[in-house]
């Protein structure tokens, strides 16, 4: 099915079963520990061996000699494999370093090698004996010592007017400077895989949001057909962006399983996890706005710098300042350093996470410079079109309600707006705000739909789910769609012999995976339309029966002995072009800072998000809290420390790379505005898990300044950044 | 981890005598620290003698007045003892400052004692250390060092110790006793217990080869406000960037200790004669002589405004 | 009828054949044989003395809810009730557990029979991707006893009086168990209705 017409009525708009607060219908699976994860798959694979992966030592240089023969000779070892003996490898499209280095190493923690035993305890022990000699090479690894290196990246460039000239006679003028560090996805299922072959297929189960750029990666690296690769993932434990891709250890189970013989399954040491697999690269922002006196934005200009490995990717900080604010006259640009350091690649809302951590600082800032409240500055330079290209409209835009409902819900006219004033006790309390914006993307997705003779259905996809609410939201519509109790849908995701699905990334999953579920519904009622003798426009579908004029049949009887089965995918047109397709919201924040020691609490927190239909704002809601949670630990704790002499992450655990625990968070309010968007889907629902975390690190760096008056730039904002700028206490 | 075999003791002496004999072991009771570090081959015994069979997890009091607080005691119940909660609040409260409630339950007052420092390039065994491999080499100067020691460190080594308990019992203070392999026993007080790293950071404490720890032991209660604040970067479930135990008197007196800023709890018994004048003189004379790296130098103010704040609350 | 998803379960529980062993530990390096009481359930395993109570529990006796996301104590998705205690299963040593009663989340609920801080924590969306949620849960058990047991922690105000079922002290004690997913607000509130009801 192609959408490139807007949506009009169809059976989704029913409401009967999407739309509700359900339950996740895997919920007792997954909280009862009976959800099986990657390394758990003792219910398919038996008696496998066990890999464990050894990193480099150093970021940049060559292996010269490495010594395997303790290793192999260590009690129950059966197979070492390093790139000595692995044999030719390829390297994914998707992946910038190769993950199985050596003898060159590009990046700290890369892999060289796995060591496969009877026993995980075995197999680590004899990882520890493998020896190796390196000849390290000088790298890059300080951003922004290299800053001035970096060379300009066309993606995301952008030029409206006469920015320069603008912003120069702009009568009140903003131009500051804004850094984010490195931060890590940390999930709590370390990437892991489990790999077995018969013959020259194999069959991973693995821990992937992208089931069929995983299928294409490892066939790809492997030298393979991709018809002979397997990939299953039915359940995830958090991925962030972080298992979007092919990854070391499902790469060297396959290599592990195939020397050794058998099935070996390989899970990444948690040390080894931050330093071996990407991350979220840092910035350095600078924001320069140019305003009337009144609040009209007249220049608007926002550059970003970060590094990768060479042939990587920028981070895309800049790309909401094309389409969040007015203003005639604009400038984006993006500049990307060569950096030594481990992979930087996508980590939930890339681009839009680091680039409003900074963007709404600056508009805070202007905003007091202005002496205008916060919100009513944003409101003022609100636009209804993509401000580079007037005659393209936002599908839909609900950002000023957003702020509005978000200033009178969270008691915003309470704030003062002089920094520094309120104190309780040790506490000095404030109040900051910041919009949200992150673009909706769509993508084409397969699904296929079974309907058995006992009227029940069954939705294949190897769409996944990450936490997101996946199976709930597709039995929904599926249930929907065919007129059965949710009970009666069954839904199995997250296999590569299933239709190809958008899969779980950019917030585009939950739209875009509905959508495909919906096209091959529609194919499926018109089999079951056909098999009664209906007319397809005539049918309805309700209560497990399809029914025309005053002649209905059961849908069990329908699909017959033999049942029914339809299959299609949801492709989209031109309609992301016509329009721009974008989801908003805003984020208030309370904040109290100890007077004396500068730590920081969270009281409150709010968010409003207009985010097309919410097919289930029990799930969404959680996807967005977690992404508040994320965002409270962007603003306040997380940062890959660099070792900027030897080249990699230094705080490579969970004890040293902070991340909120359940203290950091209060109670938190979500509000979804009461939207459709025709434009996006069928299912006329937009992306909302990636929503949730933009803007909320500036809404507690701008509280953080109400309270305390020190206007930190440099995140994360740590007390030792401000505690000399404290009120005097003693 | 490497292979090691395992007994299990019966008695304290017996233990210490199992260690005589085996060169390579360790004592093991909580294992919430050895284990991960055996994980990773910081440490490898060949032998571990389990002493959770040891009749060492009662609290009892002395006949001083005090308490005696066997080796085994998990740090969930010394921090929940009535008396514990009653007289010396400033070691309930460290010790609901550490870890978790999971760890907490596991971890054992002696094992507490003994945590290693959590510099990360201790745990990182690409990186030199001195502590980890003698002679190595220290990464963590002149590299990322915000939660490293400001004072007392030396050119090999700029490692904290982690633990909150032990900042309490410095306030307090607390003495170890133990028994050595010939079934002798001594009783250490916490100020000579923890060593500086000087040149030989791998030893961190004066126990003796195969010496066990089998009690620390409180003097009477101290009475007085008893504080303990850790200020972090997370509100719970991490290590202090610095720490402050106090006993605050009436009359004005009071011991103060901290935490996060050395290789042991740090107490400058002369420091507290500063304490009318203040948080600002206090820290002065308890960091005098500091050296702190850039990255940990925000630790002096932190410290100063810290003991300000607990100061503050201790007047009511 | 229950929604179903796809993925066929098994809770197979292995109980490896051979004598059983006179005493809980002979001195081997290898290949000692540990008697694990697990759910109500006796174990004998023969284990290497370097397999963790965590590792015991998933890889020998296939009871996988207990999981591994850092084993190094700094996340708690390992957490596990040992003689009604909550620890880290995977800081401690399978042969130092000889006689405990272990139990697992396995062993609270099962999906057909959830225990009340299983049900509640489907009502109130307490997890996302439910990697976490398993230590979650046995954590939050134990927690509740905690409280009721007086035990204090370290927002608990008054040292010397019996500590209180508040938010704040929930999430003081739920530290411990890290959800990268952010799903606290919501699991606060699936305890505290459990706490709510009458004991």
């Amino acid at each position: 099915m192609k959408f490139d017409t807007p949506a009009g009525s169809n059976p989704i708009d029913q409401l009967k079963v999407v739309g509700h607060p359900i339950d996740r219908i895997d919920g007792p699976l997954k909280t009862t520990g009976h959800a099986p994860y990657a390394y758990e798959r003792h219910d398919v694979v038996a008696n496998p061996a066990y890999g464990y992966v050894i990193g480099a030592a150093i970021a940049k240089g060559r292996i010269t000699a490495m010594d395997v023969g303790a290793a192999r000779a260590a009690p129950g070892v059966l197979a070492v494999v390093t790139h000595e003996n692995a044999g030719p490898l390829g390297k994914g499209s998707m992946n910038t370093a190769r993950l199985l280095g050596g003898p060159e190493i590009e990046h700290y923690h890369q892999a060289i090698g796995v060591v496969v035993a009877e026993t995980f305890e075995q197999a680590r022990d004899a990882a520890a004996l493998v020896k190796v000699t390196y000849a390290r090479e000088e790298g890059a690894f300080d951003l922004a010592a290299v800053r001035d290196s970096a060379r300009k990246v066309e993606q995301s460039a952008s030029a409206v007017g006469d920015f320069e000239g603008a912003f120069a006679a702009a009568p009140v003028q903003l131009d500051q400077t804004y850094t984010t560090p490195d931060q890590s996805h940390a999930m709590m299922e370390p990437h892991a895989s489990t790999a077995a072959w018969d013959g020259d297929s194999v069959t991973v189960w693995t821990s992937n949001q992208m089931i069929d750029w995983g299928v294409t990666d490892l066939a790809k690296t492997l030298n393979l057909p991709k018809e002979k690769v397997r990939l299953v993932s039915p359940f995830i434990g958090g991925g962030f962006g972080g298992k979007l891709f092919l990854r070391a250890d499902a790469l060297l189970a396959a290599l592990g399983a195939r020397a050794a013989g058998r099935p070996v399954k390989v899970a990444l040491p948690r040390p080894l996890m931050m330093n071996n697999t990407t991350h979220r690269p840092a910035t350095i922002q600078r924001i320069r706005i140019g305003c009337t006196r009144d609040g009209r934005i007249t220049a608007i200009g926002h550059e970003s710098w970060s590094g990768d490995l060479p042939g990587g990717q920028p981070e895309t900080a800049v790309d909401q300042t094309r389409l969040l604010y007015a203003g005639a006259n604009r400038l984006t640009a993006l500049r990307l350093a060569v950096l030594d350091l481990p992979e930087g690649n996508a980590m939930r809302a890339p681009g839009e996470a680091p680039g409003l951590m900074a963007l709404e600082i600056a508009m805070d800032e202007m905003a007091e410079k202005l002496g205008i409240d916060p919100v009513e500055f944003r409101i003022i330079n609100d636009t209804q079109v993509d401000p580079g290209q007037p005659d393209r409209s936002f599908s839909r835009r609900q950002l000023v309600e957003c702020l509005r409902l978000g200033a009178e819900r969270f008691g915003w006219r309470n704030r003062d707006p002089v920094p520094g004033r309120r104190r309780n006790g040790r506490w000095l309390t404030g109040l900051g705000m910041a919009a949200a914006f992150r673009n909706n993307l769509v993508m084409a997705s397969g699904a296929r739909v079974r309907l058995d003779r006992q009227g029940r259905v069954t939705v294949e996809t190897d769409m996944t789910d990450i936490g997101t609410g996946s199976y709930t939201i597709i039995a929904q519509t599926a249930a929907e769609m065919i007129g059965v109790p949710l009970e009666h849908v069954t839904v199995r995701l997250g296999d590569s012999r299933f239709p190809v699905s958008a899969g779980s990334g950019g917030q585009w999953g939950a739209n875009s995976a509905t959508a495909g579920v919906y096209a091959a519904c529609v194919k499926l009622r018109e089999a079951v339309a056909q098999k009664a003798g209906f007319n397809t426009a005539d049918a309805v579908f309700a209560e497990g029966q399809v029914r025309a004029g005053n002649r209905s049949v059961s849908l069990a009887e329908a699909a017959g002995e033999a049942g029914l089965v339809a299959e299609d995918v949801m492709e989209f047109g031109d309609l992301a072009k016509r329009y721009q397709q974008s989801t908003f919201g805003s984020h208030f924040v309370e904040v109290a800072v100890d007077a004396h020691t500068g730590e920081v609490r969270i009281r409150r927190m709010l968010a409003v998000c207009a985010a097309g239909r919410i097919l289930n704002p029990k799930s969404a809601r959680s996807q967005v809290i977690g992404a508040m949670t994320m965002g409270v630990g962007a603003a306040l704790m997380e940062e890959l420390a660099v070792d900027r002499r030897h080249g990699f992450f230094v705080n490579h655990d969970l004890a040293g790379y902070e991340v909120p625990v359940h203290a950091d968070i209060p109670h938190q309010e979500v509000i979804f505005l009461d939207e459709v968007d025709p434009i996006s889907s069928p299912m006329k629902a937009k992306g909302v898990g990636e929503l949730g975390l933009c803007g909320v690190g500036a809404a507690i760096a701008n509280a953080i300044y109400n309270a305390t008056g020190a206007r930190v730039r440099d995140y994360p904002i740590t007390l030792d950044k401000y505690l000399d700028r404290l009120p005097d206490v003693a | 981890m490497r292979p090691f075999t395992y007994e299990r003791a019966a008695s304290p002496a017996e233990a210490a005598a199992a260690a005589a004999r085996n060169p390579g072991a360790r004592f093991i009771a909580g294992g919430t620290n050895l284990l991960d570090l055996m994980k990773l081959q910081i440490e490898t015994p060949s032998h571990l003698i389990d002493v959770n069979g040891l009749a060492l997890d009662r609290i009892e009091p002395t006949p001083e007045g005090g308490l005696r607080i066997g080796a085994l005691v998990r740090n969930t119940d010394l921090a929940a003892d009535a008396r514990v909660r009653r007289d010396y609040g400033v070691l309930s409260r460290a010790l609901l400052a550490g870890a978790s409630g999971q760890l907490r339950n596991k971890a054992t007052t002696a094992g507490n004692m003994l945590q290693r420092t959590r510099c990360p390039y201790f745990y990182d065994t690409s990186q030199p250390c001195n502590k980890r491999q003698p002679g190595s080499g220290c990464a963590a100067i002149g590299g990322f060092s915000r939660q490293l020691a400001v004072i007392g460190g030396s050119e090999a080594c700029i490692a904290t110790h982690p633990s909150d308990m032990a900042v309490a019992m410095r306030a307090l203070d607390a003495v170890v006793e133990t028994v050595r392999p010939d079934g002798t026993t001594r009783s250490i007080p916490i100020a000579e217990f923890h060593r500086l790293p000087g040149e030989t950071p791998h030893v961190e404490t004066v126990l003796e080869p195969g010496e066990l720890i089998t009690a620390v032991t409180l003097p009477p209660p101290a009475g007085g406000v008893q504080i303990y604040r850790k200020v972090r970067d997370r509100a719970s479930y991490a290590f202090a960037l610095v720490s402050v135990a106090a006993v605050v008197q009436r009359d004005g007196t009071a011991r103060v200790a901290l935490g996060g800023v050395a290789h042991k709890p740090w107490r400058v018994e002369a420091a507290e004669a500063e304490i009318p004048r203040g948080a600002k003189a206090v820290t002065a004379a308890m960091l005098d002589g500091a050296k702190p790296t850039h990255d940990n130098a925000f630790k002096l103010r932190l410290v100063e405004r810290t003991l300000g704040a607990v100061l503050a609350e201790a007047k009511g | 009828m229950e929604a179903g998803i796809g993925t066929a379960v098994g809770t197979a529980v292995t109980t490896l054949a051979g004598p059983v062993a006179a005493q809980a530990i002979s001195r081997e390096s290898t290949g000692l044989t540990v008697r694990l009481k697990v759910n109500g359930t006796e174990h004998d395993l023969a284990l290497d003395p370097r397999t963790t109570l965590l590792d015991a529990l998933r890889e020998h006796l296939h009871l996988t809810g207990s999981k591994k996301g850092c084993d190094h104590g700094q996340c708690g998705a390992c957490t596990a009730l040992v003689n009604g205690r909550r620890i880290n299963s995977c800081l401690t040593l399978a042969v130092m557990h000889a006689g405990d009663e272990v139990t697992t989340i396995e062993g609270l609920g099962t999906p057909e029979k959830l225990h009340p801080m299983q049900a509640a924590f489907v009502k109130h969306d307490g997890y996302q991707c439910g990697y976490c949620t398993p230590g979650q849960i046995c954590s939050a058990v134990a927690v509740l006893q905690e409280i009721e047991a007086g035990i204090p922690s370290y927002v608990t105000e008054d040292l010397t009086a019996a500590p209180q079922r508040t938010e704040a002290e929930l999430r003081e004690r739920m530290s411990g168990n890290i959800c990268r997913c952010g799903a606290y607000s919501n699991i606060v509130e699936a305890i505290t209705e459990v706490a709510g009801r009458p004991a």
